[in-house]
């Protein structure tokens, strides 16, 4: 979504600082999944926000549906079933869908400029109408979240509600949970209102219950709280220590700007070595 | 007058030029997603989707074609002993003292070297490119491949890049070479200094 913007912290493919002059403060969306019950009212609120109407999809033995992100299904519930203690089954529900990382992999590795951006709330922003469907993104990102749309062939993300979230609502999802499994607001108070729920869950017997907030992206702007934040691959494969790949990182930080300089240099090199050596002429050229 | 050997059929050159033309585009569209001092060039193809769509079928063509061009000249490009003593003075060919190098065949090894290059990085570009692919075939591949192919496709474009630039330099230096591929032939002296045991064997002398 865009909207006239001062307040951009980093813009995809661009090496020049970003109007950065309005300031504000990192906000946060913390998913508590010991308070989720799986109604699904979030990926409903976000398809009526965002004006987002998947293909009814087809059953396929579990509460998943659909199945997967799409492009027009931001958010799923991914429903797991596990037994963490011997006969004690657990049914973990995980709202899944864009992590809003501090340090995007999506932003880092995308070639076309703002086509993703990162706002100083730590939103970061898919802008369509510059994205050129190169599915770099999908290479970037530690969560596998962005999708190509079959009709446009542009990618597609969860935007944190960044249209709501600039007017000072927090996102649909947010809005309509039932249980207050979804909470919004600074990224601070967020932490802080996790500490609290983490102290709660390890009084009833999590003991490991933690935070979800991995720094091996630089935080998160979407948190979750876990009953077991040791094992986060118990939730539908949530990465325990996500980071972005170090093939992207050695494209984008190394690879293009020596190799860019190295073809410049090659064509410089023939220039100065015709200028010195000169041409090589083959005298005679007319006798045997 | 000055005679002419025959060096380039027509359909040699034809089939030069289009692989020529066919990665000049491929590499212009390249660069223009590769870093964002070049992403000015995607306007030469009309914006950043047409971009992202149209380079590799260009790549396409230049595979198809490429290899055509690599069977005819296949057989001119295996490293002789005298490519290795010429490249050992590899520093006189490049201040241009000619004098007392080996006979050479219808390539130097410079040129074999490039052949070389081009015929692995050629194939590697195209298998790498069509696993990323999008929208095609990119979907049937996992992301951890994705993140390989595009480095390994970059690398392979910077060799191939580089190699290009050599070549088109080297044809520009080395005066009488260019009419080679524009008409076909070279002049006799030009033979005769460049390339003479390929010089011997076309003229019998």
């Amino acid at each position: 979504m865009a909207l006239q913007s001062l307040d951009i912290k980093a813009r995809s493919a661009t090496t020049t600082p970003a109007p950065g002059a309005r300031g504000t403060i990192p906000v946060a969306k913390l998913i508590d999944i010991s308070k989720c019950i799986g109604c699904k009212a979030c990926q409903v609120a976000c398809m009526e926000w965002n004006d987002l109407r998947d293909e009814v999809g087809t059953n396929a033995g579990t509460y998943d549906n659909p199945r997967d992100l799409t492009d027009q299904s931001w958010t799923v519930m991914r429903f797991s079933e596990v037994e963490v203690q011997q006969g004690k089954l657990e049914w973990l529900i995980r709202k899944d869908g864009c992590m809003h990382c501090a340090d995007p992999g999506c932003l880092k590795a995308c070639p076309s400029p703002g086509a993703i951006v990162q706002y100083a709330n730590g939103i970061v922003d898919f802008h369509e109408e510059h994205c050129i469907g190169c599915g770099y993104c999908l290479t970037g990102c530690p969560f596998n979240i962005p999708r190509i749309s079959k009709k446009d062939s542009k990618a597609y993300k969860c935007t944190l509600c960044s249209d709501r979230v600039a007017v000072g609502m927090e996102p649909a999802c947010v809005k309509t949970c039932p249980t207050g499994a979804i909470v919004f607001g600074s990224k601070v108070d967020m932490i802080h209102h996790a500490e609290g729920r983490i102290a709660d869950l390890k009084e009833r017997g999590y003991s490991n219950a933690g935070l979800y907030d991995p720094q091996g992206v630089g935080g998160t702007h979407v948190m979750y709280v876990l009953q077991h934040a040791d094992q986060p691959e118990l939730y539908a494969n949530l990465p325990k220590d996500p980071t972005i790949s170090p093939l992207v990182g050695l494209w984008t930080g190394i690879a293009k700007p020596l190799m860019s300089l190295g073809i410049g240099l090659a064509v410089f090199a023939g220039f100065f070595h015709f200028v010195t050596a000169g041409p090589k002429e083959v005298e005679e050229e007319e006798t045997d | 007058m000055s005679t002419f050997i025959q060096r380039y059929t027509r359909r040699e050159r034809i089939n030069h030029w289009v692989v020529a033309i066919a990665f000049v585009l491929a590499a212009l569209s390249g660069l223009a997603l590769f870093h964002p001092a070049f992403f000015f060039l995607v306007h030469l193809f009309g914006g950043g989707p047409w971009t992202r769509i149209l380079h590799p079928f260009i790549g396409v063509v230049l595979f198809l074609f490429f290899i055509v061009m690599a069977a005819l000249f296949w057989r001119f490009n295996h490293i002789t002993a005298a490519d290795r003593q010429w490249m050992k003075r590899i520093g006189d060919v490049m201040r241009n003292r000619d004098q007392g190098l080996p006979e050479l065949g219808k390539y130097n090894a410079g040129q074999k070297y490039l052949f070389w290059i081009l015929v692995v990085s050629v194939p590697v570009l195209l298998i790498s490119g069509i696993v990323i692919w999008q929208p095609w075939f990119a979907p049937y591949f996992p992301v951890w491949l994705l993140r390989v192919a595009v480095v390994i496709h970059a690398l392979a474009a910077w060799i191939m890049i580089l190699g290009i630039v050599v070549h088109v330099y080297a044809l520009f230096w080395v005066r009488g070479t260019m009419r080679a591929m524009t008409r076909g032939t070279v002049s006799e002296a030009w033979a005769k200094h460049h390339h003479r045991a390929w010089y011997r064997q076309m003229t019998g002398k």
